[in-house]
């Protein structure tokens, strides 16, 4: 856990009232992503450009509309990360060589999904990391290639279906490779600030981005986008299953900060996946018309593994 | 008028980064490719030895370059990038987005023809992938015209009624290697002609929040944009003619869209850009010798295409070559389709206007060829491109077959 002097806030009546995501966004109903968003930029505030790669969150901003308070720069799928770069070079020019006041420096950011993240980005990101780029980049992980009625990316979890890798008799799992480890990829780079969240944990989101906000150089957030779309739920069981996938243990809470990952949110007693992957139609071929009892068991073998050292 | 003026010899690379150290650049975001790279290596260190403020950042491809390129320029700085080839490929996606976020910057792209197969030496299928792609082009044929036409590219760039990206060509190893005589202007004197960049769309600070680039739904709003995008490139023909004018006023050269090479009395025009113009103009002054009316359109700016200058320039000639130094695989030459439909509505329109595609991957076009292109216009027989490629060319490439040990009859 971390350390309670770290908060700045303590519960969910601290976060500001004001809001910088409007609503009304054409973005699904019950999207997870959104509401990540949403609590991130109640700490960070308007004064943020986003670079934004071709994804779901592309259709916040459809001419002449946009929902943010802050400004907006869409760019292609793979260069969120260089586009950042720019922006973020160009502020700083202006303000050590043309003496732009402090009042107008902005927040740079990225919103990318996984799709462009955990793939065509991710060497631009790395690159960006490298170079020590002071951004924040947001990812809304919903575990799919969503924008596109929800492909295979590498985020998506073994067991899972997804339009473009199918369970089939030969193939009864779907996804057959397990989802790559951004965040252990991301680490490596040794950047400033490293975070996994999630809408459900709003309080513990907000402090993370307010800790970021203190910081500087590459700040990087992979937030857990319960997609009712692309994962198959009504969009009333969205906090659900975001919640169900904290007390699983599917998805860790954590942050990497110092050289040091902690757990910000650990599940006292995880409850089993099944739990979790029932709600949702993308496993349904694990318990119809026949129950995938190695599957399933193969999932919850990863998550116990994963925890194993922290109990 | 001029100031100081400092005659050096440069080669185009080293003119390019004068060209950008001359306009007070702000910002270069680089990455390596040869022939292009002595450009950044010489931007970099002008800006590690204080010569030039501003930053220069190390980019991990092209794609991310020009990104990064675009996003500066909307967020009030000038910049300046260069490229070159396989480079600007692999970054296309990125300059198709920046030129549709309508920001100013110039580049320079050194030509190298295309992979495969894999080579260095130039043709202009790199610099004309991009021919649709939104941003203003002149080529150049010497290393003054490479520093020359980034400072005007600056102010043609940054002008409101244009805000589109300026490419400034120039061909690898014959200009980018080569060293020229080149008048560097004098720096105050380039200020008065070039002021600091002054962004005169809105860009990204807290006091102006905006949104760029938004999706659109719906043909209507999509062509809407694009059409402007289109008005704003054409009119980039009319801020060019302003800025060369003055350019001229206060340095004493002149640029024009087109430049004609003892055209009045010609007979025979071969209409030619970059590097090899000046093989061209060469070959005309021989051709001269030989009491053959020979004379040289020489193309500079390729977008906006000056399709009423070259309607006029090419009126009442009976006999036009279009040397292409590229080819459209399956086509042939790619200027070429667009000459021909600018002559189409003009009365005295060429007799022949033959097509020639000729100095791939930075071949030699010889005098040899050019007499075999007045031969082909002679006949009038225009029907399909000439090919520059001779006996010595494929006795020279029998030879690298033996060597590899292909037999004769298997390559027959």
């Amino acid at each position: 856990m971390t350390d309670a002097t770290d908060k700045t806030y303590r519960k969910i009546k601290d976060l500001p009232l004001e809001e910088e995501v409007a609503p009304g966004s054409p973005l699904c109903a019950g999207c997870g992503g959104l509401e990540g968003l949403r609590l991130a930029e109640k700490v960070l505030g308007h004064n943020v450009v986003y670079s934004n790669a071709a994804g779901c969150f592309t259709l916040m901003s459809i001419f002449p509309f946009n929902p943010l308070r802050g400004s907006w720069l869409y760019t292609t799928m793979s260069a969120p990360t260089a586009t950042s770069q720019g922006i973020r070079d160009a502020l700083d020019i202006r303000k050590n060589k043309y003496g732009m006041p402090e009042s107008e420096d902005l927040q740079v950011m990225v919103i990318a999904g996984d799709g462009s993240t955990y793939d065509m980005g991710l060497s631009p990101t790395s690159a960006a990391i490298h170079r020590k780029l002071d951004f924040i980049y947001f990812c809304y992980d919903n575990q799919g290639y969503g924008n596109t009625g929800f492909q295979l990316s590498a985020s998506s979890p073994y067991g899972s279906h997804t339009q473009t890798a199918p369970p089939a008799l030969e193939h009864p799992a779907g996804a057959e490779q397990e989802s790559k480890d951004i965040f252990e990829i991301w680490k490596a780079h040794n950047p400033v600030y490293l975070a996994t969240v999630t809408p459900r944990e709003p309080v513990d989101l907000a402090n993370k981005f307010a800790k970021a906000k203190t910081l500087k150089g590459p700040r990087l957030f992979i937030c857990l986008a319960p997609c009712p779309t692309g994962w198959g739920f009504d969009p009333s069981l969205m906090h659900q299953i975001a919640k169900l996938a904290v007390d699983t243990g599917i998805f860790p809470v954590r942050e990497y900060f110092e050289g040091k990952v902690t757990h910000t949110k650990i599940p006292r007693k995880r409850v089993p996946v099944e739990k979790y992957l029932e709600l949702q139609q993308r496993f349904r071929h694990l318990f119809e018309p026949k129950r995938q009892d190695e599957i399933i068991a193969h999932i919850q073998q990863k998550v116990d593994d994963y925890w194993k050292p922290y109990e | 008028m001029e100031g100081t003026v400092n005659r050096r010899m440069l080669t185009g690379n080293k003119a390019a980064a004068w060209g950008a150290r001359l306009a007070g650049v702000d910002y270069v975001p680089a990455f390596p490719i040869t022939p292009q790279t002595e450009i950044v290596e010489t931007l970099a260190k002008w800006f590690a030895g204080g010569e030039m403020t501003g930053k220069f950042t190390n980019m991990d491809s092209e794609h991310s370059m020009f990104a990064a390129a675009g996003a500066a320029a909307a967020t009030g700085v000038r910049v300046f990038t260069a490229s070159s080839s396989q480079g600007i490929l692999y970054g296309m996606e990125s300059l198709y987005t920046v030129t549709g976020w309508r920001v100013p910057f110039v580049m320079v792209n050194v030509s190298r023809a295309l992979a495969t197969p894999i080579t260095l030496e130039p043709d202009h299928n790199d610099v004309l992938a991009l021919r649709d792609a939104g941003l203003v082009q002149f080529h150049a044929e010497t290393c003054q015209e490479v520093l020359d036409l980034i400072l005007i590219g600056y102010r043609v760039t940054e002008d409101p009624r244009v805000c589109l990206p300026v490419l400034v060509n120039m061909d690898g190893f014959y200009l980018s290697f080569t060293r020229e005589p080149v008048l560097l202007p004098d720096e105050n004197a380039v200020r008065e002609f070039l002021p600091p960049f002054k962004a005169e769309q809105p860009v990204f600070q807290a006091s102006t929040p905006q949104a760029r680039a938004s999706a659109i739904f719906g043909g209507s709003h999509y062509s809407y944009f694009k059409f402007q995008q289109h008005l704003a490139l054409q009119k980039a023909g009319d801020v060019f003619k302003e800025a060369a004018r003055e350019f001229a006023d206060r340095f004493g050269r002149s640029y024009h869209a087109l430049e004609p090479y003892r055209m009045e009395d010609a007979e025979y025009v071969f209409v030619m850009s970059n590097s090899f113009a000046t093989k061209g103009k060469s070959a005309v002054n021989k051709l001269r010798q030989k009491e053959i009316k020979a004379g040289l359109l020489k193309l500079v700016q390729v977008r906006p295409f000056p399709k009423k200058e070259l309607a006029k320039a090419l009126a009442g000639k009976k006999r036009v070559a279009v040397i292409d130094q590229n080819i459209s695989l399956g086509s042939g030459g790619i200027l070429f389709p667009e000459i021909a439909a600018a002559l189409y509505p003009v009365q005295d329109r060429p007799e022949t206007l033959l097509p020639v595609v000729g100095g791939l991957g930075g071949k030699d076009i010889l005098e040899s060829d050019f007499d075999a292109i007045i031969d082909r216009l002679d006949k009038g027989d225009a029907t399909a491109p000439l090919l520059l490629y001779n006996e010595h060319d494929l006795a020279q490439f029998r030879a690298m077959q033996k060597i590899a040990g292909k037999t004769e009859e298997v390559l027959s």
